[in-house]
């Protein structure tokens, strides 16, 4: 299938924002949209999805802190309770808090490290990984978005123009 | 424009007269003389085989460790500690039991004051910030710092009776401690007495009560005259006053919380005792502010405050609990890593006579809101936030609880008559004063250069 993208250039993101309202208003499909910085509201605007990253981080650092229960319970209470400057190792909870700058530490370390790995799974990034744009200038003031045409080019271009595009290419899709 | 409804100012006198009768029918019941404790205790013992002497001796401040039966007095329970003396272990629970209904009094009156006073703090700090999402709710904060003036004046009240000794809650303001040929003589607390004198902590509490209302008053002043200004005059003052009173405050507050609280346990300090109640009236007048403005928008009032601004409030009340815990975990886990026995007593008396409302206010005010008020959707339903709300404020009132009711009624507490109406009794002035004062003036600030910003505000 060598079917087309059209990439608009804007160099403004309000203007960027009225052509998304526009094409969303004519139902079409916005591929992909490249900025040089967050644009607020862009993602509200293409309909994207809530990201769900907050809960996958929530059940990361559950995780962190049962690892460090279940750690210094092994380490501190049941393998070798040693009596250390008079601390109770009976029992966890004896011993709980001198145990807790370590829960605390372990969930956030969890929360954090293994979100910021999911993120860059999720986004696919990754040291050496080839950069994705397709026009150096969104990477300083341009803003570029992508719509797919079906053999409509010409009515997807003149709708993109319209928009207020400082440029208006047709790219294969498959560059 | 809020009108005080004739429906919520009746419920806040029933509720204030029924307190009221609740606290005297507790106050009434309490033993009138020793002799009355004697045959209480009597008949305690023959409920329990005579095991009580042993119950009594926990309550003098935990027979655990040596040096606390040395420090007998220094959860300051009463006069003497009695080592077995039948006695003066009926003395001792004599004013434990007589101090209970006063101690009951002092910590709802406390509690309902340190919300005027904690929503003050905040007001100021939203003021010296400038916040940009914040001056819808001004006049709701303001409102509730209506509170300030009679609650302080009520603390000041209480004071000035335990210092002419109606009561005796304050340990350290009994007869003789500092005098060496009194059999009562204490040398700790004498050696204290630079700090710990009557004529000291009441002039003390004036200075206090005096700063805060007056910067409560400008404050209040300022922020009408702004509504009639031409210029931004009176908001710059407002700002500056604001900066002013945030320093003026942290200390006095600092001050206040070693004479009205800490100073219930003469014997024990600690450093960051300023801070953890400080927490803990924060988190409470943040609190307070969400659940008066949901209830006001409810009524169709402040039809400006959105979803963000209730998030915003939640926000403030998830993060105040966080950092409340973090100082009453940073208190306990020292303390307790170190063990050294003239600071460990305040825990030891605690967790042996406290247990469940130690841990309980724990559950309420750290475990609830964390789990309730994570989820960002959960901060913009009024229902939630009002459910957290209600949690978090009856886990206060145990904290303050818990930071008097040990030094002066010792193992005798109970949550009764005394206790629930003393709340009520406080819980029906505060909504009177807050009330008539939300309604005295429009609910929107109209010049206010922020107010704008506010309106928008969006999250």
């Amino acid at each position: 299938m060598s079917d087309k993208v059209v990439q608009a250039l804007y160099n403004d993101d309000d203007v960027l924002m009225n052509a998304v309202k526009k094409v969303k208003a004519e139902k079409h499909h916005i591929e992909e949209i490249y900025c040089p910085f967050p644009v607020h509201g862009l993602d509200k605007a293409m309909g994207l999805e809530g990201t769900r990253i907050a809960i996958t981080s929530f059940m990361y650092g559950c995780v962190g802190l049962t690892v460090a229960i279940v750690m210094m319970n092994y380490i501190m209470i049941e393998d070798w309770p040693q009596d250390i400057g008079g601390k109770p190792s009976f029992s966890y909870i004896e011993n709980m808090p001198a145990f807790v700058p370590i829960m605390f530490e372990l969930t956030v370390f969890f929360a954090a490290h293994l979100m910021v790995i999911t993120f860059y799974m999720r986004s696919k990034l990754w040291p050496f990984k080839k950069a994705e744009n397709p026009d150096v200038r969104t990477t300083d003031d341009h803003f570029l978005m992508e719509v797919p045409t079906h053999g409509n080019e010409a009515e997807v271009v003149a709708l993109l123009q319209s928009t207020g595009a400082v440029e208006v290419n047709i790219v294969d899709s498959d560059h | 424009m809020y009108t005080f409804s004739n429906r919520l100012k009746m419920f806040a006198i029933i509720t204030s007269v029924i307190g009221a009768l609740l606290w005297g029918w507790g106050f009434a019941s309490a033993p009138s003389d020793v002799d009355e404790v004697k045959t209480m205790l009597a008949e305690e013992a023959s409920h329990h085989g005579g095991g009580h002497g042993e119950d009594a001796n926990h309550g003098e401040g935990g027979g655990s460790y040596d040096m606390t039966q040395e420090h007998g007095e220094t959860a300051g329970h009463g006069e003497e500690a009695g080592h077995g003396d039948p006695d003066e272990h009926a003395e001792h629970v004599f004013s434990q039991l007589s101090n209970k209904p006063w101690s009951a009094l002092y910590v709802a009156a406390f509690f309902f004051m340190m919300i005027a006073l904690g929503t003050l703090a905040f007001y100021a700090i939203q003021r010296a910030a400038q916040a940009g999402w914040s001056p819808l709710l001004f006049r709701v904060m303001e409102g509730i710092t209506g509170y300030l003036l009679p609650g302080t004046l009520i603390m000041l009240v209480l004071l000035l009776l335990s210092v002419f000794h109606v009561n005796g809650i304050f340990h350290w303001m009994h007869d003789g401690l500092t005098d060496p040929a009194s059999d009562n003589y204490d040398k700790l607390i004498a050696g204290k007495s630079g700090f710990l004198n009557s004529t000291g902590f009441i002039i003390r509490a004036v200075v206090f009560i005096a700063a805060w209302n007056i910067f409560r008053y400008f404050m209040r002043k300022f922020s009408l005259a702004q509504d009639t200004a031409e210029d931004n005059r009176y908001f710059k003052k407002n700002f500056r006053i604001s900066a002013g009173f945030l320093v003026v405050f942290i200390y006095t507050e600092s001050m206040m919380s070693w004479d009205w609280i800490m100073s219930f346990d003469p014997h024990w300090f600690s450093t960051l005792f300023g801070w953890y109640v400080f927490a803990s009236m924060f988190v409470s007048a943040i609190t307070v502010i969400a659940l008066v403005t949901i209830y006001l928008k409810s009524k169709g009032l402040l039809q400006e405050v959105n979803d963000s601004h209730i998030h915003d409030l939640a926000k403030f009340m998830f993060g105040i609990s966080i950092f409340w815990t973090y100082l009453w975990f940073s208190q306990f886990m020292l303390i307790w890593y170190s063990n050294i026995p003239e600071e460990v007593t305040y825990f030891i008396t605690r967790i042996e006579d406290y247990k469940l409302p130690f841990f309980g206010m724990l559950a309420m005010n750290f475990i609830f809101p964390l789990l309730i008020l994570m989820n960002s959707d959960y901060k913009r339903m009024n229902w939630f936030v009002i459910m957290a709300g209600v949690v978090i404020l009856a886990g206060h009132y145990i904290d303050i609880f818990n930071m008097v009711m040990p030094a002066t009624v010792g193992d005798r507490w109970f949550i009764g008559a005394a206790e629930i109406g003393a709340v009520l009794l406080f819980l029906g002035i505060f909504i009177l004063v807050v009330f008539s004062s939300i309604a005295k003036h429009p609910l929107i600030a109209k010049r206010n250069p922020l107010i704008e910003e506010s309106r928008h505000f969006h999250y």
